[in-house]
């Protein structure tokens, strides 16, 4: 019974299995030959994003926050990835940390700098949006918009737990005080979700980064010598 | 629909262009030509890099079309596929991560592009490895052709580029709604009714002739 | 890692940012098989149940080969899942209810090329949703890709017997439908935050 059915599957297997194993080493070539170039793109485009956030930096680490706030420049080691930013001397320009949210149309990702010396927010990029084009993606193009974002106030109060103030998205060209972002006419949704997911991120990497500071700015020495 | 047994090697590779147009004639893989046309550019790239798994795929197929029994075929061309779409998406990922940022998902979702599998099942896998490299060229090429049509026309009317570069009068305000996705469903509809408009008038003209000869 | 609400998962996926008519994904049977209600809601129902499955195979494979450090197999073993979870689907629905799988018939086959499953497994990976996430992901999707193939159903019974110009039938005015369709779910927009 069971010669005819093993000689009508052998080839079957032969097929399966030969084809398998031949594409799973392909694949496998092909990963480890572009996986130098794909490291090296991703590597440049992360330090593109992180000098265009933190103004004069010329430096950067990768940093890792684990979960019981310490910070490790051990970046296998388990907790959220953050980038700490230097000048050429060495010293501490600020972190620029990455944070998404809901937008209008999908989930909106971007990457902020902080500034820890002026304790504020020194600017910020769109990772990853899918707003409409023309209107919600002004939150990416806009000159005004992006204004409110190279000086803006996120100091701590005296705990040293929470910021004094919350950031505040208001109506377009009513900001008043420096921890309030300027909407957008036309993309009231978007520029909401841009203040809404910096309130939420700062609010809790802020302490952090301002506790663990000496420990970050020690990493720009190291590298620096 | 099949033609009967073509002959010359030039044709395999015209058939797919015009006649045999993938998206235009055959109606096959919309999905990624309506998700990727919104600019030239990354409608050239997604046709390219369909091009390139078809093409290696058809060959593959028509070299081991012995070597497999009937009941695994489908299964080993899956296999085959995603092997060079895998291929194609790190490829892509090492040239230029802004690519391969705008293409997204719909570089991998090539696996299931019915256009590939349908020529590997329907052409490769009756044919030798020569022809069915130029079949999969040919129907790759008629593939990107008619993806960069809609993306040049979206990119035009939504954003006054082409390719990048701006062409229109800096005073000509973008029709914002053909790069959104409902404008690719209305691009799509506009080629296809130019098509059929053509080939009507082609059937108007030669039923005279038809009527005159019986 | 992903906090977003279960909710807002929901609305996403089958309003705000349907599959087929904001990513484009399953545009094949979209067009295919949308001429009368009843087979839409069929092939809708089907889809959905493979979706859950898959969803479940896909967030398994995704966290297995990362265990064993394997992440450029993803896409094989995708595919290879959900061909055979199709596979298995269908032979289980034949034992335990004929009058099902007569219904959804021919169905179950073509849904192991529709892009929108491969597409959801490959999404709900990159957004790193969670085991609950990825579930309310799959049952938002497939009810979008439901919703979204009833409607144009409805739609095309009607266009029957209308008097449209020679020139469009077909294909080209189920585009057109589809591209005002896609324009009114727009208005969703914004509901998810």
């Amino acid at each position: 019974m069971n010669g005819p059915d093993s000689e009508r599957a052998w080839p079957m297997y032969r097929a399966l299995v030969g084809v398998g194993m031949a594409c799973g080493l392909l694949i496998a070539i092909v990963f480890a030959g572009t996986r130098p170039a794909i490291e090296q793109n991703r590597a440049e485009a992360l330090e593109r994003a992180v000098f265009a956030v933190l103004p004069g930096a010329e430096r950067r680490v990768t940093l890792i926050l684990t979960a019981d706030g310490r910070v490790t420049p051990d970046v296998e080691a388990p907790g959220e990835r953050f980038d700490a930013a230097f000048d050429a001397d060495g010293n501490l320009i600020g972190a620029a940390i990455e944070a998404s949210g809901m937008g209008y149309a999908d989930t909106i990702t971007l990457l902020y700098g902080y500034s820890p010396a002026s304790e504020t927010i020194t600017g910020f990029r769109v990772l990853a949006s899918r707003e409409t084009p023309g209107l919600g993606d002004k939150i990416e193009k806009d000159p005004a918009f992006l204004a409110n974002f190279e000086a803006l106030d996120v100091s701590l109060d005296e705990t040293g737990m929470s910021l004094r103030n919350a950031i505040e998205t208001v109506k377009p060209r009513a900001k008043s005080e420096p921890w309030q972002i300027d909407g957008i006419t036309g993309a009231t949704i978007s520029s909401d979700a841009v203040g809404e997911i910096l309130t939420r991120s700062t609010a809790r990497w802020v302490p952090l980064i301002v506790e663990n500071r000496d420990e970050i700015a020690a990493r720009g020495r190291d590298e620096a010598r | 629909m099949k033609p009967v047994e073509t002959t010359s090697p030039t044709d395999e590779f015209v058939k797919g262009l015009w006649r045999e147009n993938p998206v235009f004639v055959q109606v096959l893989g919309m999905c990624p030509v309506l998700a990727v046309s919104n600019t030239a550019i990354n409608a050239l790239a997604m046709g390219l890099a369909t091009t390139f798994v078809m093409c290696m795929s058809n060959t593959l197929v028509a070299v081991l079309r012995h070597a497999i029994p009937r009941q695994v075929r489908i299964a080993t061309y899956i296999l085959i596929i995603a092997t060079f779409v895998t291929v194609v998406d790190y490829t892509i990922e090492a040239i230029s991560l802004d690519l391969h940022r705008a293409l997204g998902a719909f570089i991998s979702l090539i696996v299931v592009n019915c256009l590939i599998l349908g020529r590997a099942e329907a052409f490769a896998s009756r044919h030798g490895a020569g022809i069915a490299m130029l079949d999969g060229l040919g129907m790759g090429a008629g593939f990107t052709l008619a993806l960069v049509c809609l993306g040049g026309v979206r990119e035009l009317l939504g954003s006054g580029s082409l390719f990048g570069v701006a062409v229109l009068p800096a005073g000509f305000e973008p029709w914002i709604v053909m790069i959104l996705p409902g404008g690719g469903f209305f691009t799509l509809a506009a080629w296809l009714l130019l098509i059929n408009y053509l080939k009507q008038r082609r059937q108007a003209d030669a039923e005279p002739v038809r009527e005159a000869l019986q | 890692m992903n906090e977003q609400s279960l909710w807002s998962i929901f609305v996403n996926a089958a309003l705000v940012n349907n599959f087929v008519l904001a990513y484009f994904l399953g545009i094949c049977p979209f067009l295919g098989v949308s001429a009368k209600i009843g087979t839409a809601t069929r092939m809708g129902g089907a889809v959905m149940f493979v979706m859950l499955v898959s969803s479940v195979c896909a967030y398994g494979i995704h966290h297995l080969l990362i265990a064993i450090g394997a992440p450029f197999l993803e896409l094989i073993a995708f595919i290879a899942v959900i061909a055979s979870a199709v596979q298995l689907v269908e032979m289980f629905i034949k034992k335990m209810s004929p009058a099902l799988f007569r219904a959804l018939g021919i169905f179950l086959p073509l849904i192991t090329t529709n892009c929108a499953i491969l597409g959801l497994a490959l999404f709900q990976t990159n957004k790193g949703y969670g085991f609950g996430q990825a579930i309310v992901y799959a049952f938002g999707a497939g009810a979008g890709f439901t919703l979204a193939l009833i409607l144009m159903a409805g739609i095309r019974e009607k266009l029957e017997f209308a008097d449209t110009p020679q020139v469009v039938r077909g294909t080209a005015i189920a585009l057109i439908v589809a591209g005002i369709l896609s324009l009114s779910f727009m208005g969703f927009a914004g509901l998810g935050a």
